[in-house]
């Protein structure tokens, strides 16, 4: 009998931009391994039997066999197994939350050293990005099957439906909003972390499907999706995504000055109003930023907040460290490149400077009591620990509510209390024949990759149904 | 992109455009507008529309040159094309059976006014217009206001017409005479709205206005466009565009839509000398022509 092999628990460390740098630029915060490291870290894997990666992912990629390949030198090879399953590597492979996902269901996780499945994605998505003629010779050819479904939004769940369906014969269009394609990816997530131009050669993918994708369309105003189900659709995925912004609700929210997190991240990454006068939208950022909330987004525009000039950005939480809502990585790249946290303390007010702009904000401190609803200890206010925090610029960063423009113009779709549309989360259905939702939508605010197993399981079941083998009700 | 298939300048800083667009014409009612991005660089505006042909598929639209953004849309020439258009946006004009209505409109706020008061006419109201210029020179759709309205009354700054040089004079004494109005409508500048609303509310007539924050996307998602209308946080691209202007916060409205003065002006000093150096380019001049 073969010798066991030694565990080796080191996982190899990704290179990024030091702190003190990567904090005035735009560039990507960490850069991806080389061949010698990606080949390091998947030699690590023990390829194991019963391989726990697998049921932590989403969309089910086949893990230990693209390392494997990885391990092989077989790189196409690892390439073609992970578009198999997952049409967003290079996004996936950067901001997908792997440590409570496949990472943490990783055998070698209860050791201590899980593989570093998303960098290893990551290296594939990007050796596969540098090699189109790859992706050319793999290119399956796609018989029409003559139906067609349209799809509402172009983020992680749209393009991941949108592809299921394009390679299973459907004709697909995409009903994009905005002037790009991409949804959150290029409204939301910053350059640094996610860059621009890996959202744009996913999205081209996804179009080399076939799948057609007609921007500056806002379905709900320039056609509701009645009328699409009218006009030739056989069925409609709705994944429009995350809506209104919620605010804080104190007085003073509406000076000059405070954000809400998705207009100061819409203004800087899809606008790119960090490259203002050159591009035209313009931000104003100041000395001090105060982000409320602690969540991912947070995270983003606090950050953003600090490459955009600013000198001393804040993060102002009513919990404190250990119900913070944000990824441990992302806290800490915020944290080592400067951020302030300002934990258990909430806002009652902004005062203005008398001209429209914000000046100041009054803070109190919080201490935490018994644990409400959501499972967390409940914020209490301290009585007489106000204080006033002079900034130039506010970004409360809480979450949205639904939008409710498709709501509104459908008949029909029943809605949960919460305003999201009611979906069945096994099969993606809502309460209207042939209308099927995933994402934000049907969940409230969550990741981009369980959006993408929520379009996922839509795909297979419209399928399902178009070829007749499942009955609606 | 969208061709543009006809432009106009009707007065030296206002200027007429109609752009192919045929799913928004398909769609569009009166109140809605457009968000528009000229370029690659540009960035998104709302315009109201002032006119929209389905059979033809095109749109309507009429803009004052106020920064970089007006000022390029306003460099484009029939048969180019703008980079976006997105729409239709906003809420329609609430167009019911009113009786007698006072509809009001200044500069850009003429081009909205005409389609709705075509609509309200057409669910059997009276349509009384008065319109405000500065002077004779900045006075363009006279006629065709006047071929919408019951009656139409024009309002001019420097007071060369009448005895009024503001439009809320105007409605003051229209409404002392003893004139029925049921319902008022308002576009245009924000001072000049605001005025209207001002006149109005000693009579207690309900005044619809159309508000022109700043907005980014235009669909809901980012909350620039924030107003406080009854003391309650309104979106106006998805709660509006019009609301009662009795209870729109005008302070807030201004304050928030003056917040990028500065940032404006810079883009557009900085546009203004790279574009004539761009001018001189095509133009091949034989030297090029200094202009930092």
């Amino acid at each position: 009998m073969a010798e066991k092999p030694k565990l080796n628990l080191n996982r190899v460390p990704i290179p990024k931009q030091t702190p003190e740098v990567r904090r005035r630029n735009f560039n990507e915060v960490a850069l991806g391994y080389t061949d010698e490291q990606a080949l390091e870290e998947a030699s690590r894997c023990i390829d194991c039997k019963k391989a726990g990666c697998k049921d932590g992912c989403p969309v089910n990629i086949d893990i230990p066999e693209f390392i494997k390949a990885i391990r092989a030198g077989d790189m196409p090879e690892a390439a073609r197994i992970l578009k198999s399953k997952n049409s967003l590597p290079g996004i996936c492979g950067r901001v997908c939350p792997q440590e409570t996902q496949c990472e943490m269901t990783c055998n070698l996780a209860k050791k201590g050293g899980p593989i570093a499945i998303g960098r290893l994605e990551r290296y594939v998505a990007d050796w596969e990005r540098d090699h189109p003629e790859i992706a050319e010779q793999q290119k399956e050819r796609i018989r029409f099957n003559g139906k067609k479904v349209a799809v509402v939004g172009s983020g992680p769940a749209g393009l991941t439906c949108a592809a299921d369906l394009a390679k299973l014969g459907y004709e697909v269009i995409i009903f994009e909003a905005l002037h790009v394609a991409g949804g959150v990816l290029m409204y939301g997530i910053p350059e640094f972390r996610l860059p621009k131009v890996i959202v744009q050669s996913e999205v081209d993918y996804v179009k080399s499907l076939g799948v057609e994708i007609k921007l500056n369309h806002v379905i709900g105003k320039i056609a509701t999706v009645d009328e699409l189900l009218e006009n030739g659709f056989d069925a409609v995925f709705l994944s429009p995504g995350a809506g209104a912004p919620v605010f804080l609700n104190i007085p003073g929210e509406n000076l000059s000055g405070i954000y809400s997190a998705n207009e100061f991240l819409t203004r800087t990454n899809l606008m790119k109003a960090y490259l203002f006068p050159e591009y035209d939208t313009p931000i104003q950022v100041g000395k001090r930023v105060a982000v409320f909330g602690a969540g991912n987004v947070a995270m983003d525009a606090s950050r953003c907040a600090l490459r955009l000039g600013a000198e001393e950005v804040y993060i102002i939480y009513r919990r404190s460290k250990v119900e913070m809502p944000a990824r441990l990585e992302e806290r800490e790249n915020a944290e080592e490149e400067g951020v302030i946290f300002k934990l258990l303390t909430n806002p009652s007010r902004f005062l203005g400077d008398g001209r429209g702009r914000v000046r100041a904000v009054e803070l109190h401190e919080m201490e935490l009591g018994e644990p409400d609803e959501s499972g967390r200890p409940r914020p209490i206010r301290k009585p007489g620990s106000e204080f006033i925090m002079e900034i130039d610029t506010a970004i409360p960063a809480l979450g949205t509510r639904p939008n409710p423009i498709i709501p509104s113009t459908t008949k029909g779709l029943e809605l949960t209390k919460w305003g999201t549309i009611l979906t069945d989360e096994a099969s993606g259905r809502t309460s209207k024949e042939r209308v099927w939702c995933g994402g934000d939508m049907a969940t409230g605010a969550a990741t981009v990759i369980s959006a993408m197993g929520a379009a996922r399981r839509a795909a297979t079941d419209i399928d399902k149904y178009l070829r007749g083998s499942t009955e609606w009700s | 992109m969208c061709k543009i298939v006809k432009k106009e300048i009707l007065v030296p800083n206002t200027i007429y455009l109609k752009v192919e667009a045929a799913e928004i014409a398909r769609k569009a009612k009166p109140g809605q507008f457009v968000i528009l991005r000229v370029d690659e660089v540009g960035e998104r505006f709302p315009l109201s529309l002032a006119g929209w042909d389905e059979d033809r598929g095109t749109l309507e639209i009429l803009f004052l040159i106020m920064g970089k953004s007006t000022m390029k849309l306003s460099a484009l020439d029939e048969g180019d094309c703008i980079r976006d258009i997105v729409g239709p946006l906003g809420r329609p004009t609430e167009i019911e059976s009113y009786g007698n209505i006072l509809s009001v409109c200044s500069t850009f706020g003429i081009g909205p006014m005409v389609p709705m008061i075509k609509a309200l006419k057409e669910k059997g109201n009276k349509v009384v217009t008065a319109m405000e210029a500065r002077d004779k020179a900045s006075l363009f759709w006279e006629d065709r206001l006047k071929s919408v309205s019951d009656e139409t009354y024009v309002v001019l700054g420097d007071g060369s017409l009448g005895k009024h040089r503001r439009v809320r004079e105007f409605i003051t004494e229209y409404l002392e005479s003893g004139n029925k109005v049921d319902r008022v409508f308002a576009f245009g500048r924000i001072f000049m709205m605001m005025d209207c609303c001002r006149a109005t509310k000693p009579f207690d007539i309900k005044t619809i206005v159309g508000l022109t924050p700043i907005m980014v996307d235009g669909t809901g998602m980012c909350g620039c466009c924030r107003v406080s209308v009854g003391g309650e946080t309104k979106f106006t691209c998805v709660d509006g565009p019009e609301f009662d202007g009795h209870l729109v916060d005008w302070e807030l409205l201004i304050k928030r839509k003056r917040a990028y003065l500065r940032e404006e002006a810079q883009a557009f000093n900085l546009w203004q000398p790279d574009n004539l150096r761009r001018i001189a380019e095509l133009s091949e001049l034989p030297e090029r022509i200094s202009v930092m």
